[in-house]
C-alpha cells in the first residue's frame, strides 16, 4: 500500500539514511566527548571519529582531509566562504562575481558585502539557466578576488560549466568558490580536476542529518585562507570556532561514504525515473521543462503547466510533497526569482512544480505522481477560462484585463 | 495554508463548471481578474426574461482554491434568484460561508465583481444602461 503524501521534495531536504543514523548513534549516546579535549580518552574517541569523517568526506570530493572545515550547514559555509575571502583578501581587491540564480545564502551574503563597501557583479543566465563564459571573462577586473557560482541549481538542477568558470577565475588571479549543496553526493565533484578553491556543502541534502555542513578550503596551489566569522576557541584551523558537532560530523562522513559507493547506481536509477516522470508529464499540452535538460542533476525536474494557477495546482497535487515556483503559500506573492531569471513570465513561474527524487523514491511512487499530476492539471484546465480561450485560439495578450 | 472544509469541498467538487452560449440575448457574461494577478473568473448567468429570474449560472476560474470555491458558491447562490436579488450579494457573505482567511478576501471580492459584471452585460444586451462597477 502506497503511503501518502509521497515525498518528492528532496532538493529541500532528504530523509536520513538508516545506515547514517546507525553510524551516528554511538556519538549521540555513550561516545559523547568533546573532540577538542586532548587529555582524556573521551576526547580522543570523539576526535578519532571526526578525523575518520574527514577522510570519508575528502575521498568523495578528492581533497586532503585537512581541507575540510566543519560548519552548521551550507548557509554558514556560504557565508564563511564569501565573507571570509572578502576580509582575508581585502588588500588585493574588493570585487566579487556571482550569478542571479544563486541561493539566497550566497545572494544575501553578497548584498551584505556591498554594504561593507565591496563591489559585486551578478551575472545573468540564459533561458537554460547557464551563465555566459564571455560575460564572466568581461566582468573580471584586477580587483576581482572571488568568483562564486553554484555547481547545480536547487530549483532546476542546471549544472554550470564549473571547470571553464574556474579557469577564467584563475587566469585573472581570482579564487573560485562554488556552492556545491545540491551537487556533492549526487554527481562526481572533484575539487582538483574542477579547479575549485572553496566549496560549501551540507549533509542533509545527501541523506545525512540537518545542522552539519562543511566548507572545503584549498591548502595548496594556492593556499587559501578565510577569515573566521565567529570568534572563539580557534577550532578548524582558526577558521571556524565552536565545539564540533561530533554526531553530525560522523553522519556527514557516513553520508559521503555511501554517496561515493552508491552514486553510480543511484544516478542510473534516479535519472531513469526522473526521465520517465518528465516524459509522461510533458505529454500534457503546454507543459515546459525549466532549465537545462543537457546539463542537469540526475534527480531533478522542474515543469511549468501553462493556464493553470500555481496555488490551485499545489492544492490539486495534495498527495505529493513538492515545491512550487509560486511563493503564494508563503508571505510573499513573488514567483521564483530563479525561474524569472531564466526569462519565464510570472504566470509560468507560478505554475511550475519542482520534483526532487531520492535514493528512497520508488517506481510505484513515480507512477502515482504521474497520474496524480496529470489528473490535477487536466481538471484545473477544464475549469480554467484561460485554457478555454487558448483552445479557441484567443490571443490572451490582446485582452484588456480588468486589473484589480 | 489550511483551507476550510467548505473550500476543499467546492474545489474538489466544483458546482456549475461550464460555458453558456454568450451569443444569446438572455445570457450575461462577466470576465474579471487578470492572469498576472493569479486570478481570472468568468461567470455567466442565463435569465428568464419574463420573470427576471436567473435560471442557470456557470463559471470557469483560473486561480487558487479559494477563488474556485468563491465562484462555485456564487453560481449556486445565483440560480433561482431574481437579477435584483443577485445584485445584492455581498462579498462578505461569501467570506463568511467559506470561512476565507483575510489574505483570501480578494477572491470573494472578485466573485462579487464577476456577478455584477455578468448582470451588467445582460443589461446592456437588453437595452438597459451598464452598471457602474466598483473597481477594487
Amino acid at each position: 500500500m502506497l503511503k501518502l503524501p509521497i515525498y518528492l521534495d528532496n532538493n529541500a531536504t532528504t530523509p536520513l539514511d538508516p545506515r547514517v543514523l546507525e553510524a551516528m548513534m554511538p556519538y549521540l549516546t555513550e561516545v559523547f566527548g568533546n573532540a577538542a579535549s586532548r587529555n582524556h580518552p573521551f576526547g580522543w574517541a570523539a576526535e578519532e571519529a571526526v578525523d575518520y569523517a574527514r577522510e570519508q568526506i575528502s575521498k568523495l570530493i578528492n581533497c586532503d582531509s585537512k581541507e575540510i572545515i566543519f560548519t552548521s550547514g551550507a548557509t554558514e559555509s556560504d557565508n564563511l566562504g564569501i565573507k571570509g575571502v572578502f576580509e582575508m583578501y581585502s588588500q588585493k581587491g574588493n570585487h566579487i562575481i556571482t550569478a542571479t540564480t544563486e541561493h539566497k545564502a550566497v545572494l544575501d551574503t553578497c548584498k551584505h558585502i556591498e554594504k561593507l563597501g565591496g563591489r559585486v557583479t551578478y551575472l545573468p543566465v540564459d533561458e537554460k539557466g547557464l551563465i555566459s563564459l564571455e560575460e564572466l571573462e568581461a566582468a573580471m577586473t584586477p580587483e576581482t578576488i572571488l568568483v562564486t557560482i553554484m555547481y547545480g541549481n536547487n530549483e532546476t538542477g542546471t549544472i554550470q560549466p564549473i571547470r571553464e568558470i574556474a579557469k577564467i577565475a584563475h587566469k585573472h588571479g581570482a579564487l573560485f568558490m562554488t556552492d556545491g549543496t545540491q551537487a556533492v553526493g549526487k554527481i562526481p565533484v572533484d575539487v582538483i580536476a574542477d579547479g575549485i578553491d572553496i566549496m560549501a556543502f551540507t549533509a542533509h541534502k545527501m541523506y545525512g542529518p540537518k545542522g552539519v555542513g562543511a566548507l572545503y578550503v584549498r591548502r595548496k596551489n594556492p593556499r587559501v585562507k578565510v577569515t573566521a566569522q565567529m570568534d572563539g576557541g580557534g577550532h578548524e584551523r582558526g577558521m571556524r570556532s565552536g565545539t564540533l558537532n561530533v554526531p553530525g560530523i560522523v553522519g556527514l562522513g557516513k553520508a559521503c561514504e555511501l554517496a561515493r559507493l552508491e552514486m553510480d547506481a543511484d544516478t542510473a536509477r534516479l535519472s531513469a525515473l526522473r526521465d520517465r516522470l518528465e516524459k509522461e508529464l510533458t505529454t500534457l499540452e503546454e507543459s515546459y521543462v525549466n532549465g537545462s535538460v543537457e546539463h542537469r542533476l540526475p534527480h531533478v525536474t522542474n515543469i511549468s503547466f501553462k493556464y493553470v494557477e500555481g496555488e490551485g495546482l499545489m492544492m490539486g497535487v495534495k498527495d505529493l510533497a513538492v515545491s512550487s515556483g509560486s511563493a503564494c503559500t508563503s508571505a510573499s506573492l513573488e514567483p521564483s526569482y530563479v525561474l524569472k531569471a531564466l526569462g519565464l513570465s510570472d504566470d509560468l513561474a507560478h505554475s511550475s512544480l519542482r520534483f526532487g527524487l531520492s535514493r528512497f523514491t520508488t517506481d510505484e511512487q513515480i507512477d502515482y505522481a504521474i497520474n496524480h499530476v496529470k489528473e490535477a492539471v487536466t481538471k484545473l484546465r477544464e475549469m480554467s477560462p484561460l485554457w478555454e480561450m487558448f483552445k479557441e485560439g484567443v490571443d490572451l495578450s490582446k485582452i484588456e484585463w480588468a486589473e484589480h | 495554508m489550511a483551507y476550510s472544509d467548505k473550500v476543499i469541498d467546492h474545489y474538489s467538487n466544483p458546482r456549475n463548471v461550464g460555458t453558456l452560449d454568450k451569443s444569446k440575448k438572455n445570457v450575461g457574461t462577466g470576465l474579471v481578474g487578470a492572469p498576472e494577478c493569479g486570478d481570472v473568473m468568468r461567470l455567466q448567468i442565463e435569465v428568464d426574461e419574463a420573470t427576471n429570474t436567473i435560471t442557470d449560472a456557470k463559471f470557469k476560474t483560473f486561480g487558487c482554491g479559494s477563488a474556485i470555491a468563491s465562484s462555485s458558491l456564487a453560481t449556486e447562490w445565483l440560480k433561482g434568484k431574481t437579477v435584483d436579488e443577485a445584485l445584492a450579494i455581498d462579498n462578505m457573505e461569501i467570506v463568511e460561508e467559506l470561512a476565507l482567511p483575510p489574505v483570501k478576501i480578494h477572491c470573494s471580492v472578485l466573485a462579487e465583481d464577476a456577478i455584477k459584471s455578468a448582470i451588467s452585460d445582460y443589461r446592456v444586451k437588453n437595452g438597459l444602461p451598464a452598471l457602474e462597477l466598483a473597481h477594487h
